[in-house]
């Protein structure tokens, strides 16, 4: 079922979901363009890593569509998957293989040929400068290289929609400024449209798409500049406390005044 | 610090058809395969286990317990020689459920959502983790039967090659229930209640440690729990097959079992209808 004009890269429409009674997302809609960043603010427990579940299908929504550039998770999975790509927030590479072996294991669960597979996963290691780790054992990597690895694997498919679930936790400020950056120039290079779930407020510039998850829902969509204005508050954490009425982020440092 | 973009951004080197699958199996059964290679404790467990059983307990009970002539067997046997392929079978029963142990714990370190992550048909890709880890069982029983040849176990060489299939057979079944019960255990912790109330009750009660007339003897109720009990089928298949011989009751219940074993679990493993998406712990 090929689309003829993919318009965004992920489209969430009306999705809920309830564990037993508990409900965890509720009508939750977003979308996020190509070559678009889009941050994904919410405490833990807001129903991030569940949304992030249902889009990559690890198991599905009882109502509600949700549509990589077009097609649906539920009705055409393989075709879905195939293009996205995900950071998750637990480490997922395997700490006693080297970084080639993770990579060329990802390459093969996509049907990559090993020969393919060695050049893309190249390809990808040098866009987040870690190609001359390519040959060393995940264990023996600093947390910031590990990431990176992770996202260089996310890479090699060459997807068209990128999925981090708060990819800096437990990184030191140098291996997180890194990060963000390079993940930035990804979406300004390779017109990759990228869902940064966050609970970090000085990851998040000005002119970004921001959409506030709280409890499951939605509060909030748009520009963090025009949040802010929009709730007469100094900056986006003071906005973000205002709207969820909590404690913001246990981070105070802020780039969207 | 990133280069340039991919030349070619539209063009994807992904193959989804029949090359596809086979690389995407390929590339599983290789990373089982070299997880088994860095964990060499995890061999030499599997590999003593059946031996402790051979030397120690079987050479305790040769004395006490004759076995008679009972089919595949034309002579009387020695005890040793009964219970190794319900050893064999043992070593496939830990195997299913050291890959059920991996399978809740990659699921929790996230290794799990990577391969289900993977574009191609669950159900294949739970299949192509079940071939892997048949894989490595394979390799298990070999060095087993290599060893347990000097302790007298002699089946005839064509019998080496008969076991095959059976061993294909039998390990699948048996990492079918382990991917069964991955999918319902919920904390790595239950993993220790599963080796006291499923590995060692089918174990112990079934025909590999004793042969089923002589449970008849002494207990009928257990007896006929013996006769519920797959891995019964599982010993017998394996030890007909290691001495070129067909048990078609076996065949037949260890396929039945495998088919229905696998099929529950790929529907537990169903993103819409399986057991993880109610539970929040699974992400």
């Amino acid at each position: 079922m090929k689309q003829q004009a993919p318009t965004a890269a992920l489209d969430v429409a009306a999705v809920c979901h309830n564990y037993g009674d508990r409900k965890a997302l509720d009508d939750v809609s977003l979308s996020v363009e190509r070559g678009e960043f889009c941050a994904l603010l919410g405490l833990n427990g807001a129903g991030k890593s569940t949304l992030f579940s249902l889009i990559t299908r690890l198991f599905s929504s009882a109502t509600g569509s949700i549509e990589i550039l077009g097609y649906d998770v539920r009705r055409d999975p393989g075709e879905a998957l195939r293009r996205i790509g995900v950071v998750f927030q637990s480490r997922t590479v395997d700490g006693d293989l080297t970084v080639m072996q993770n990579m060329s294991y990802h390459a093969a669960l996509h049907g990559i040929s090993s020969r393919a597979g060695k050049t893309l996963a190249m390809e990808a290691l040098e866009r987040v400068s870690l190609a001359d780790k390519a040959h060393a054992k995940v264990r023996e990597l600093s947390g910031g290289q590990v990431r990176r690895a992770e996202i260089a694997r996310a890479l090699i498919h060459r997807p068209k929609l990128l999925l981090l679930d708060e990819p800096t936790v437990g990184l030191d400020v140098g291996s997180r400024r890194d990060i963000t950056e390079q993940v930035r120039r990804l979406v300004q290079n390779d017109d990759l449209g990228v869902l940064w779930a966050t609970h970090i407020m000085e990851e998040i510039d000005s002119a970004d798409k921001v959409v506030i998850l709280h409890k499951g829902r939605v509060l909030a969509s748009g520009t963090a500049k025009t949040i802010v204005e929009k709730s007469n508050a100094a900056n986006l954490t003071a906005a973000f406390t205002q709207m969820t009425g909590g404690a913001g982020s246990d981070n105070n440092g802020d780039r969207s005044q | 610090m990133i280069s340039a973009p991919p030349r070619s951004t539209g063009v994807s080197v992904a193959s989804y058809g029949s090359a596809g699958y086979a690389r995407c199996l390929g590339g599983i059964v290789w990373r089982e395969a070299l997880r088994f290679i860095h964990q060499r404790a995890r061999f030499l467990a599997a590999l003593v286990r059946p031996l402790v059983w051979l030397f120690i307990f079987a050479a305790g009970f040769r004395s006490v317990l004759g076995v008679s002539i009972i089919p595949p067997y034309e002579t009387y046997v020695l005890y040793e020689v009964y219970i190794a392929p319900g050893l064999i079978a043992m070593i496939q029963l830990f195997n299913g459920m050291q890959s059920s142990l991996s399978m809740v714990y990659d699921r929790e370190t996230g290794n799990m959502r990577t391969l289900l992550m993977s574009p191609f048909p669950r159900w294949f890709l739970l299949a192509s983790k079940l071939i892997g880890g048949v894989a490595v069982s394979l390799l298990q029983v070999y060095a087993f039967l290599a060893i347990a040849w000097f302790w007298e176990i002699e089946p005839p060489l064509i019998g080496y090659l008969t076991v095959l299939p059976a061993l294909v057979l039998s390990g699948f079944m048996l990492g079918s229930l382990g991917l069964l019960m991955s999918s319902v255990i919920k904390q790595l912790e239950n993993f220790a209640g599963v080796m006291n109330f499923i590995i060692f009750p089918m174990f112990f009660a079934s025909s590999a440690l004793y042969p089923l007339w002589r449970m008849k003897e002494s207990s009928l109720l257990l007896y006929k729990i013996c006769l519920y009990n797959p891995f019964t089928y599982t010993t017998e298949l394996i030890r007909f097959a290691l001495y070129g011989q067909m048990n078609w009751t076996a065949f037949a219940v260890v396929m039945g079992c495998t088919i229905v074993f696998f099929a529950l679990a790929v529907l537990a493993y169903n993103p819409s209808r399986g057991v993880i998406s109610r539970r929040p712990g699974a992400s």
